[in-house]
């Protein structure tokens, strides 16, 4: 059976900035595969490119095992895409947006009033299609939009930050919506930058920043590469870099401690790698006090999803989010979406 | 893309796609025009300030540009006839061109708020179902404004064209209606944003107008501008209009405007706005593919 989603060495450059440097998937059919990765590692081009919106520089794109580039029509008929903005015509009804979508994917007329009776039902839209959409809420909206992405019965949903902007509700609204198409056997692609996310709902999981792949598997054979159990020690809220160099080099001689890494952009703390259900915590807290250091805060985990991030790229995913922000440019990121 | 053959999905439950044979496409081109179409009258129908605008906007042209005129020295219009009488078909043409020209405006708002997005995904047989639904709704609103026009022009004592003048009428306005809207679309999928589009439809409207036949007959103007107004396909639109208002035995060899480099008869008027209308079309073609067929 062909993969559902197969993407190949894919690049997309913008002006100047490459979006998109080296992304290869391969998604098999009637999973739920997760794309993590902070804003602007590339995650929406990449969906842009599969759904057809932006031609790659560079890759092979294949949905179905039909090649997007060379059979985009073939290509649209399979894929179903939730842009992750809403854009609704606010004047219609959500009755009357799902018509103009069956209409779009040539639905035929009975068809098409069976399939949108039956998303209006599924997602719980019966108090709300014969009303203007304009006047709904955020969590109704996304669920009009989840409705026309599956309309056609695409083999592939492909969800750009469902749940960006919705209340927990809704959030798991989505979430619960996704399992049961995916139980129905549609292949759901989706992007996130919540790690919780990605880890509650994904099969599997690529985890992407600045342009690339840097990890990709199941959720739990990331997390078992990774290794260890996780320490993160504050020594003081705002520790200097001299003391936290300090509690390195002690630290570092413990036994069941693997590795310390010093993490600059949360005030100088401390994450540690140590071996799993060891007693390195208290062994820890031991050596600190022996020092004659302060602990401000110390809490131990198993590895996340974060750590997959941090070992690969040296950061955290919320301080990859922060950087991000601050050089990002909404404009001119707004204007690339247009088309 | 060349043989589409769709295959059904074979997961139970789905829905089978139509396969793609001529009459398929033909088929399903329909429907998503219709679909877009509707649409656009949905939207006319709960803001129906826009089509009441649109009616009452040219009517006042009408009586405006006629009071205007009307002790304008005798003989300035080449013949004896009223300022009142020569002016609907500027009017009708105007409005009809204006219509058209915003055409691309609600498709670029479409693009900026992402809802183009939505079409483009969607496998649509041919983009010019946008364009096709966008004129359908211009032709009828224009359609509408028309019939207005010339109501009030027989009322202010202009007379009405035969009946296949008014059929002729009916054919030069869908036909620059198309051609233009093609345009508009064409800009409003290449121009950067809305202020742009405005900006283009600002320079375009009223310049195109008084470098028409539309206000002044060609024999009044300098020479220069009977060069300009007779390159102007608006003048190609409104002569043949004018001519079957004043002329009951018209025909397609009635001689509609003396250009300086030559007469032009009612019949190569249609021709040259058959030609600009296909030449509107074919050359947004690209703008409507770009990246993806």
């Amino acid at each position: 059976m062909a993969p559902a989603v197969l993407i190949e060495k894919l690049q997309k450059q913008y002006g100047a900035v490459a979006a998109v440097k080296d992304i290869s998937l391969r998604i098999e059919p009637g999973e739920i595969f997760g794309l993590l990765g902070p804003n602007g590692a590339g995650k929406t081009t990449t969906l842009r490119c599969l759904c057809t919106l932006a031609e790659p520089d560079a890759g092979r794109i294949e949905v179905s095992g039909i090649s997007v580039l060379d059979q985009p029509k073939l290509a649209r008929q399979k894929l179903g895409y939730v842009a992750q903005e809403v854009a609704i015509d606010k004047v219609l009804t959500g009755r009357e947006l799902l018509q103009l979508q069956a209409a779009l994917y040539h639905l035929p007329k009975a068809i098409a009033k069976t399939q949108i009776e039956a998303a209006i039902a599924r997602l719980g839209l019966q108090d709300y299609a014969d009303k203007k959409s304009g006047t709904y809420s955020g969590g109704i909206k996304k669920r009009l939009d989840l409705a026309s992405g599956l309309l056609h019965q695409p083999d592939v949903l492909v969800l750009d930050e469902p749940t960006v902007g919705l209340d927990i509700e809704s959030r798991v609204a989505v979430w619960d919506f996704l399992r049961q198409i995916r139980a129905e056997g549609t292949t759901v692609l989706i992007t996130s930058h919540y790690l919780e996310e990605i880890d509650l709902l994904a099969d599997r999981v690529a985890i992407i920043d600045q342009g690339k792949v840097i990890a990709a598997g199941t959720s739990s054979a990331l997390k078992d590469k990774v290794g260890g159990d996780r320490i993160t020690l504050r020594i003081r809220e705002f520790t200097s870099l001299a003391e936290a160099e300090q509690a390195k080099s002690l630290l570092e001689a413990l036994a069941p401690v693997q590795e310390v890494i010093i993490n600059t952009a949360q005030g100088n703390s401390l994450n540690l790698v140590v071996q799993p259900q060891s007693d390195a915590l208290a062994a820890v807290q031991a050596a600190l006090n022996h020092a004659g250091l302060p602990t401000f805060g110390i809490a131990q985990a198993r590895p996340s999803l974060d750590d997959v991030y941090l070992a690969a790229t040296g950061r955290t995913l919320l301080d990859a989010e922060i950087a991000a922000a601050g050089s990002r440019d909404e404009k001119a990121e707004r204007k690339k979406q247009m088309r | 893309m060349s043989s589409s053959t769709t295959t059904p999905s074979t997961l139970n439950g789905k829905v089978a796609v139509r396969s793609g044979s001529t009459a398929g496409a033909i088929a399903d081109f329909w429907q998503e025009t219709g679909a877009l179409t509707r649409r656009l009258f949905i939207q006319l129908q709960r803001r129906p300030s826009t089509l009441l605008a649109g009616i009452v906007q040219p009517l006042m042209w009408l009586i405006l540009f006629g009071a205007l005129f009307q002790n304008a020295p005798k003989g300035f219009l080449g013949s004896e006839i009223s300022y009142g009488r020569f002016i609907g078909a500027g009017i009708i043409v105007f409005t009809a061109f204006g219509g058209a020209l915003n055409a691309g405006l609600p498709v670029m708002f479409d693009r900026e708020f992402g809802f183009l997005n939505r079409l483009l995904v969607a496998p649509l047989v041919s983009r010019y179902s946008i364009v096709m639904a966008s004129a359908l709704f211009i032709t009828a609103m224009s359609t509408v404004q028309t019939i207005a026009i010339i109501a009030m022009s027989a009322v202010l004592g202009a007379g009405l064209p035969n009946a296949a003048g008014l059929a002729l009428v009916g054919a030069i306005v869908l036909l620059l209606v198309v051609g233009v809207t093609a345009l508009s679309l064409g800009l409003a999928f290449s121009l950067p944003g809305h202020i742009e589009l405005i900006a283009v439809i600002f320079v375009t409207n009223l310049p195109l107008l008084f470098a028409s036949t539309a206000l002044v007959p060609l024999s009044f103007m300098p020479g220069w501008l009977q060069w300009v107004a007779a390159l102007n396909p608006l003048s190609y639109a409104i002569e043949p209009i004018r001519y079957v208002y004043l002329h009951s035995d018209w025909s397609l060899s009635s001689v509609v405007l003396h250009a300086p480099f030559g007469d032009v008869t009612l019949g190569a008027a249609l021709l040259v706005l058959v030609g600009f209308c296909a030449i509107a079309l074919l050359s947004i073609q690209p703008r409507l593919k770009r990246a993806f067929a």
